[in-house]
């Protein structure tokens, strides 16, 4: 097709798209970090731009106003909330990967008449609400729910757990809901490993073990990165998990944002912070974006 | 990848799947409990069903969800094409990098710079917010995901049917509409689908570009959530979980029956000529 299409034409298929991008993706990332330079108003719109394009480069410059970041960085809270997301969503992510992997690897061994039928259980739950499945969770953990209930019957303990509202639970919530997140990418990369390359590991006298980890699990890398990286990403800015399963000390930055805009109604703050939280995204965002364009040129 | 499927691999997997069903089940079942504790079991009814019904302001919050979901899935679903065409047809163009930018970094943004970017623009261009808002929003961040699911479709299947058709005579246009969108029709049916169920879903992007008068599901089952378990919310949430299921399950089925029948009929046409 490329050679027949002239490239005014090709902008006909590529144009809405791009446009529709520009306007309501990438263009707004500048008003969130014009907005975080401005000053928070009682008005509606609740701020006060502190400066405008017109006046010139120089008066633009002068006006500039990091007064939100300064505050940023003098109020523990907010480092706080970014280093813990961050360690939050790093150990998520490494437990996500663990109980992943095995469920990943049975689903590619398995027998090819039952694999189409596994792939749609693992993204049924996928397609469900996650703000439902974060609820079950609630049930699940709170003091007397059903978890409690469960052991002390098996006589496991004799007080309920105090899970509920705790940092443990937004680690069960994260893991539960980006699972299938992990598991699609991991089983697309096992699934294509030939199994002669392992049957020749063994037939040189390599253990099952040694074999795997000297051949599958290197094979496997792009759906470990792949995976990774579409937990860890969203898992950082986090909102609905921290707020419904985690207590009042699990710091995350996506619900202190959230407080800001809607409870402080600090639109220039919460600005600042959605810049910041970027600023700490972009170097993972890029690597995701190369590693889908790379398989998208495997592919072909 | 073959092997032998090991005991560990169906411990695995039975262990996986418990895990990621049994809350869903114990919401299920719990939503037909006769008494109001959401965790004691107190006999089958579906009293809680009937109060939903009674609910006005949980009916129109559904309604509201629906319209927006048709509108933006449909949309979403045209730009999500004409972006996989992009991405997979397209070769190297000025701005190519920026535009698979575009499309990949949405999948994993969080939500609450989405919502709060999405607002702000809506509020710089003086948009009413409420309805077409969200609907903007939604068509945005679901139209990247149906680029993706097209976009794998594309990229397998054989590029020389189009070179044919267009040697032949066939406008690019028409090779689209004769060749190309029978093909990867499953595909787009998906895409439409899963852009519907995200946008049904969505809890945080709503709630930050809606306006005055516009409240969706998600942001109606939130507030009630906040205030506890109740078995109103199992049964309404039973109902969205029975029509996502109905929805992929008849999706795969779908698919499958005509891939099948492509497959009969490419062995029909081989055994004919052989």
């Amino acid at each position: 097709m490329r050679a027949r299409i002239s490239d005014l034409k090709r902008w006909y298929v590529i144009g809405a798209p791009f446009l529709w991008l520009l306007v309501f993706f990438l263009i707004p990332f500048f008003i969130v970090f014009k907005l975080s330079l401005s000053d928070v108003a009682t008005a509606i719109p609740p701020y006060t731009p502190t400066f405008s394009w017109s006046k010139g480069i120089s008066a633009f410059i002068s006006q500039l106003d990091f007064e939100n970041y300064t505050f940023l960085f003098s109020d523990p809270l907010y480092i706080n909330s970014y280093l813990s997301s961050l360690k939050i969503a790093f150990f998520s992510t490494i437990l996500t990967l663990l109980v992943a992997y095995p469920m990943a690897y049975g689903m590619a061994r398995a027998p090819k008449s039952w694999q189409p039928t596994l792939m749609m259980l693992v993204i049924l739950p996928f397609w469900t609400s996650f703000l439902i499945r974060i609820y079950a969770w609630i049930a699940i953990l709170k003091p007397e729910g059903f978890l409690s209930l469960f052991l002390i019957k098996l006589g496991l303990i004799s007080e309920p757990l105090q899970i509920m509202n705790t940092t443990t639970a937004v680690y069960i919530g994260i893991v539960y809901s980006y699972l299938p997140f992990m598991i699609l990418p991991l089983y697309a990369s096992l699934e294509k490993i030939n199994p002669s390359l392992l049957e020749a590991a063994q037939d040189l006298g390599s253990q099952p073990w040694r074999a795997f980890w000297q051949v599958t699990f290197p094979l496997s890398m792009p759906g470990v990165f792949a995976g990774c990286l579409l937990v860890f990403i969203p898992a950082v800015g986090e909102f609905v998990i921290p707020d419904l399963l985690g207590g009042s000390d699990t710091l995350m930055i996506g619900k202190t944002l959230w407080t800001e805009f809607f409870n402080n109604r600090d639109w220039p703050l919460a600005s600042a912070v959605a810049v910041l939280l970027l600023l700490v995204l972009i170097i993972p965002i890029v690597l995701f974006q190369r590693q889908q364009e790379m398989e998208r040129e495997a592919g072909r | 990848m073959k092997g032998r499927f090991s005991w560990f691999n169906a411990t695995s997997i039975t262990f996986g799947f418990a895990f990621l069903y049994i809350p869903i089940l114990l919401l299920v079942i719990f939503s037909f409990n006769e008494s109001k504790l959401v965790t004691v079991w107190a006999g089958w009814s579906t009293k809680w069903y009937g109060s939903l019904l009674q609910n006005q302001g949980l009916k129109d919050a559904a309604w509201v969800t629906i319209r927006v979901a048709l509108m933006s899935a449909t949309v979403a679903t045209v730009l999500g094409t004409l972006a996989a065409i992009t991405l997979v047809r397209m070769g190297r163009f000025h701005g190519r990098t920026l535009f698979s930018g575009m499309i990949f970094a949405p999948l994993v943004m969080p939500d609450v710079i989405t919502g709060l970017s999405l607002l702000l623009v809506f509020v710089a261009l003086g948009f009413d917010r409420g309805f077409w808002t969200i609907t903007i929003a939604h068509i945005t961040f679901t139209m990247c995901y149906a680029a993706v699911v097209v976009q794998a479709r594309l990229q397998d299947f054989d590029k020389s049917v189009e070179e044919a058709a267009m040697d032949l005579g066939a406008t690019p246009v028409s090779t689209f509409f004769q060749v190309t969108l029978p093909i990867i029709a499953p595909s787009v049916i998906s895409a439409w689908l899963l852009a519907f169920t995200l946008s049904l879903d969505d809890l945080v992007i709503a709630s930050f570009t809606t306006g005055p008068g516009a409240t969706t599901l998600p942001m109606k089952i939130y507030s009630q959530v906040r205030l506890g378990v109740t078995p109103e919310i199992n049964a309404i949430s039973t109902i969205l979980i029975g029509i996502v299921t109905v929805g992929v399950l008849s999706a795969a089925f779908f698919t499958k029956r005509q891939t099948d029948r492509a497959e009969r009929e490419r062995r029909k046409a081989f055994g004919a000529t052989g």
